[in-house]
């Protein structure tokens, strides 16, 4: 028996059937990837008790939380599993402070130490100032950090955060992302990271689960889907280029590559290419592109309908393309290409 | 609250949740000012009427009289006690229809909502026939306690809640509804069993629904008039309350009628502006 988190969850609903197997070690990070209607809400509810199952078993340390055959079933409050909810779901009538030192009012820690401990987790998360506020007061990125010191606090044995990102614009994304980063890596329980945003997935987790129909079509680390992508979505979310570079006003510098960005930034960001955006030329494009660059293609891989092409240096990405626009350009694995992409086909964060 | 932060939650409402340029336009069209005007005349003339013939010299005089007193302070207790038993009642009862499915709810949902529309005499009477001295309940209980509920101030009491728990029940039965669930699978999650979440969660979140519903329900108690007439009579002192003292007052003495009116406009108009402040304006 593992000592993590070791699971399968079996369920029905009405034209639906879930049945996922998922293991995650202590200190290790997981994210659940799926388009909408995959069945990740559904696990959620499984994991945190709030949702019975109809088959299979989770096991959390050692501990078995429910396994319908023996009939154990143990309820929310006693799993030990700390929920980060999607949009935060903090109590409105309770200040930021209140909201954190919830757990431990629950768990019947004196009112002065719950407090005291509370005031601790929000200056872990950089909001002491504003512990007296009460959510309507606080920013989305403000509430998400509410929301995660009040799971944190009650050393759960689990940390399930679903969809934490969702709900905030893209300046308050980086911050979180941050101290999410920060807080995962000091966290000895394993994690599941629940969200259908491939960025945020590849930079918090060490592995990903592609989950599709209520089943898991792939699971592995981002080379993994990248080099084999077992659907066209989990192709599509790995196949997302990502390119970690510092920033200059428009330019990002990535090795001794330069992009031109369609936003100024500064320090180190996370650009984000769609391998759609990419486009291919046997000579170098003259027109508006203003990124290009010549480079030779590693691999071409195959699927039914586009033809993933990955170059390599001095800026290694994926490019997709039509099987006709392959045939038509006559590549092959060796070519010399040129690469050229839209600066406003470019997607800043900050990293 | 303070006032900055209503300021924020105004600024919200009327941009739908965004800090927004939309501004509320300052004055209704023609084809909308003039109905609602009409339709808000209806409300203010019977005021105006009362205020206006009202004998405020004589008030104090008409108001410190011993019948007037005696309805005052029975009026007073009899509300206040069927506010209090349609708090303590209502509120499982909207619990049990907002969260649970069982066989023949919407039958139930019915059912308690039939006072608001039976004719308060007809109710009265359905509960002379059930809880009289010789009704299908009334009867038995008579026999085993001595306990006679008609024409006593119980009587009145019962008579305010039968009418009055309707709007309990609906009003916190709605806050129930859209009470978003998660907010108590939260609380589960972080260590919470089931009297802490009821405790700590779901009362302070439906507590405006609460508030609002135990209010409504003591304006309409107290101003209960058929149900309490044919249920426990317009005895003196027993069971005749403000409404019936202005009936039989409106016979005798018009002056004295005009004043009790006015107590009552005064204050349940009170309490009704005072809701809208407080409780309603988030909604």
């Amino acid at each position: 028996m593992r000592p993590g988190l070791d699971s399968r969850l079996m369920m029905r609903r009405e034209g639906f059937r879930l049945d996922v197997v998922l293991g995650i070690d202590p200190g290790q990070t997981v994210a659940l990837l799926g388009p909408n209607g995959a069945g990740k809400t559904t696990v959620v509810g499984a994991l945190s008790g709030l949702v019975p199952l109809d088959g299979g078993y989770i096991r959390l340390g050692g501990r078995i939380l429910e396994d319908p055959v023996t009939g154990t079933l143990v309820g929310p409050a006693e799993r030990r599993i700390g929920v980060m909810f999607q949009d935060g779901v903090l109590f409105p009538h309770l200040s930021a402070l209140e909201n954190v030192a919830f757990g431990l009012r629950s768990r019947r820690v004196p009112r002065r130490e719950a407090r005291r401990r509370a005031a601790g987790w929000l200056e872990a998360v950089g909001l002491d100032a504003l512990s007296g506020r009460r959510p309507d007061r606080l920013s989305g990125g403000q509430r998400q950090r509410v929301a995660l010191a009040r799971a944190l606090i009650t050393e759960p044995a689990m940390l399930l955060l679903d969809e934490p990102f969702s709900a905030l614009d893209v300046s308050s994304r980086a911050g979180l992302r941050r101290m999410l980063q920060d807080h995962l890596a000091d966290f000895e329980g394993p994690s599941l990271l629940i969200t259908h945003d491939p960025t945020e997935a590849f930079l918090l987790a060490d592995r990903l689960v592609v989950l599709e129909n209520g089943s898991v079509v792939q699971e592995g680390n981002a080379d993994q889907i990248r080099l084999r992508p077992a659907s066209p979505y989990a192709a599509d979310l790995a196949g997302v280029n990502l390119v970690v570079g510092t920033a200059s006003g428009r330019v990002l510098t990535v090795g001794n590559h330069r992009l031109v960005v369609p936003e100024a930034a500064s320090g180190r960001v996370i650009a984000t290419i769609h391998p759609r955006a990419i486009s291919i030329h046997l000579d170098r494009p003259g027109g508006s592109p203003r990124n290009s660059w010549p480079t030779r293609i590693e691999r071409i891989d195959h699927h039914a309908d586009r033809v993933r092409v990955q170059t390599g240096h001095p800026l290694p990405v994926t490019a997709e393309i039509t099987p006709d626009a392959q045939t038509g350009l006559n590549l092959a694995p060796g070519s010399e290409v040129w690469l050229s992409v839209k600066a406003t086909e470019i997607q800043v964060n900050a990293g | 609250m303070t006032e900055d932060q209503d300021s924020i939650r105004k600024a919200s409402r009327r941009s739908g949740g965004r800090s927004g340029t939309v501004r509320r336009p300052r004055r209704p069209p023609a084809f909308i000012a003039i109905p609602a005007t009409i339709g808000l005349a209806l409300f203010a003339l019977p005021v105006l009427g009362l205020l206006g013939r009202a004998p405020w010299r004589r008030l104090a005089t008409l108001l410190g009289s011993d019948l007037a007193l005696e309805a005052l302070r029975l009026s007073a207790i009899s509300s206040v006690s069927a506010a209090v038993i349609s708090l303590l009642l209502g509120v499982p009862v909207a619990w049990t229809l907002c969260r649970y499915d069982f066989p023949g709810r919407s039958l139930l949902r019915g059912l308690v909502l039939l006072p608001m529309v039976l004719p308060p005499v007809v109710g009265g009477a359905a509960l002379l026939f059930a809880l009289g001295r010789r009704g299908l309940v009334g009867s038995p209980l008579y026999e085993a306690t001595g306990l006679v509920l008609p024409f006593s101030t119980g009587g009145v009491i019962l008579a305010g809640v039968f009418v009055a728990m309707p709007l309990m029940v609906l009003t916190v039965e709605g806050g129930l509804r859209s009470l978003d669930h998660r907010f108590e699978r939260a609380a589960e999650t972080l260590g919470a069993g089931r009297w802490t979440v009821l405790r700590r969660v779901t009362i302070p979140m439906i507590a405006p629904s609460v508030v609002a519903g135990t209010a409504l329900t003591w304006a309409r108690a107290l101003g209960e008039f058929g149900a309490t007439l044919t249920f426990a009579g317009n005895l003196e002192g027993r069971t005749q309350t403000l409404p019936l003292a202005v009936f039989v007052a409106l016979e005798s003495d018009r002056d004295a009628a005009l004043a009790l009116s006015l107590v009552m406009v005064i204050v349940s108009l009170a309490v009704l502006v005072a809701l809208r402040d407080h409780w309603w304006r988030s909604r």
